[in-house]
């Protein structure tokens, strides 16, 4: 079973390099940094908001996660999405 | 080298499956709980490996954060691309300039587009939706034509495509819709591409019209519905397929590519067949091609009714996609004219009297670059330059102009482009939401000392 267990943990190292690349994207450490995380991450790298900033509005930002709720079927709550439209505005956006 | 790919990868799925329910929690803890209903098998498995592999060996990394190399941008980009574009190399792959790792976005870095035909390992890569196979193995993969407008549907192993058709090559620019969105004036929001989602290949496979005409196509068929093997990461996301009209399908350049370049297509450019439309922007070449559909009514996916739409009429283009205009907008069909300089960089520091070689490629949806000037007064005198050789009328022309600087200071440099039925690039953006067909004439800065 030990052994079992061990190759399995080999192969499994094995398969995540052969998957490996992706580098952590950070974000900034400010309020809502944790709620955009835990609801951006399992679809996307956050390279995607660094990226579109910082030029976006508020306006723009809702769009965006609007979109994400809406069209792409993410499964976030109304209390997260105002969060994460409000951290994006602030920290990647124009700031209102 | 590759049947030991498949196999090695069939063999960590059944491990990764078998410990499926161990990971589970450690993965839950590593993703911030990421909402993992509706997540898809295929998802879960990549995630396993990269969430395990952060946590429990961080040696294996590919690429250490530390050695992480900032690419020479184009000026004009939101800032946020210049914090966080790397130059990054997928499997397969040089180093391109990563502008998101999932779904991988990677850019062409613009030296490469000195020369008229771009490496298979340097061509962009552009993916929607995350959920892409690992590898796709060519003995099972199998294309599926059919649809209510196909009489005799059929399903082609690669071995068939390659065999069972008359083979053709065409040399022909597969460039991203979004290719210069970076440089939109006000920045829109999307990928930030600068000016290398684009590339010019050699691709060689079979019409799709002898494709259709072996399903027996029917002439009540409209339009054909494609789709490729890469998916959404949630169920509830719009997978990505897309429909071109009829009468594009039946084009004689429309093919159905196997080979690029001489070889295989690199899995990240839609191993093992891919689409190609001459002349139309990327968002049509499906990549990693599973199904052809004839179908009788305009297909009313999301790819097609909502997303790759210009303002109806805006732009100067021949090619419509009648089923699917509408009064107020319409797809994205043919290319306009442009141009870009290759070489020297934005910014790059010579020698006063010494020759500078300007070089640089032009392109437009096939009807033939006509004439490229090149401007090195700011736009005041344009003279006309040497045009390298003529690959076809969809492929990129390369060009190259001599220039001597005489006096020291900076010299404003530009290229221009028109094209065979009287098309030349905007001297002003033609403002769209999402930055598409940029073609304005941009200016890049050089100093002599």
């Amino acid at each position: 079973m030990r052994n079992g267990l061990l190759a399995a943990a080999i192969a499994l190292l094995q398969c995540a390099a052969a998957y490996a690349g992706e580098q952590p994207v950070s974000l900034k450490h400010a309020p809502g940094h944790d709620v955009v995380e835990n609801n951006c991450a399992s679809c996307h790298s956050l390279d995607y908001p660094r990226t579109n900033a910082p030029f976006m509005d508020r306006k723009t930002w809702q769009a965006e996660v609007d979109k994400m709720i809406n069209v792409f079927g993410a499964p976030i709550a109304p209390d997260e999405a105002k969060a994460i439209v409000d951290y994006l505005t602030k920290n990647y956006g124009t700031g209102s | 080298m590759k049947d030991h790919f498949a196999v090695y990868s069939e063999a960590c799925k059944k491990v990764i499956m078998g410990l499926h329910r161990q990971i589970r929690p450690a993965l839950t803890g590593d993703l911030h709980r990421a909402p993992m209903t509706g997540l898809s098998r295929r998802r879960l498995l990549q995630r396993a490996g990269t969430g395990v592999l952060a946590l429990a060996w961080p040696g294996l990394d590919r690429r250490p954060a530390w050695s992480q190399e900032r690419p020479a941008l184009v000026p004009g980009l939101p800032a946020g691309v210049y914090d966080t574009a790397i130059l990054d190399a997928l499997p397969g792959k040089q180093p391109l300039i990563k502008l998101s790792y999932r779904p991988p976005n990677y850019e062409t870095p613009v030296p490469y587009f000195k020369t008229a035909i771009t490496p298979n390992d340097a061509f962009f890569v552009r993916y929607h939706l995350a959920d892409i196979p690992d590898q796709i193995d060519p003995n099972s993969w199998r294309l599926r034509v059919a649809g209510e407008a196909a009489a005799t549907p059929l399903q082609l192993t690669l071995d068939e495509l390659q065999t069972g058709f008359e083979q053709v090559e065409i040399v022909a620019v597969c460039q991203c819709s979004g290719n210069r969105r970076g440089w939109s004036q006000p920045h829109v929001p999307g990928v930030q591409w600068g000016p290398g989602a684009m590339g010019n290949a050699v691709w060689r496979g079979v019409r799709l019209k002898d494709v259709l005409v072996k399903a027996g196509l029917r002439k009540e068929a409209i339009e054909i519905v494609v789709n490729g093997a890469d998916g959404p990461v949630l169920d509830r996301t719009p997978d990505f397929v897309k429909s071109i009209p009829v009468w594009k399908a039946l084009d004689e350049n429309t093919i159905i590519a196997h080979r690029m370049n001489g070889q295989p297509l690199p899995h990240f450019n839609g191993f093992p067949a891919r689409l190609i439309l001459p002349g139309w922007t990327a968002t049509y070449w499906m990549k990693h091609l599973i199904t052809i559909e004839a179908v009788t009514k305009p297909f009313g996916g999301f790819w097609m009714k909502n997303a790759y739409r210009i303002p109806t009429r805006k732009f100067p283009i021949v090619e419509h996609f009648l089923s699917q205009m509408t009064d107020a907008n319409e797809p994205i069909t043919e290319m306009v004219v442009n141009s870009l300089i290759a070489s020297p960089a934005d910014g790059e520091q010579v020698r006063v009297g010494q020759p500078v070689e300007i070089a640089g490629i032009a392109w437009d949806a096939g009807y033939g670059i006509r004439r490229v000037e090149v401007s090195v007064d700011g736009g005041k005198i344009w003279q006309a330059v040497e045009p390298g050789p003529d690959l076809g009328r969809f492929a990129f022309r390369s060009w190259t102009y001599q220039f001597t600087p005489q006096t020291p200071g900076k010299h404003t440099i530009s290229a221009r482009a028109s094209n065979a039925i009287g098309q030349t690039q905007a001297e002003s953006l033609i403002f769209n939401p999402a930055g598409y067909h940029n073609n304005v004439v941009r200016p890049l800065t050089i100093t002599a000392a």
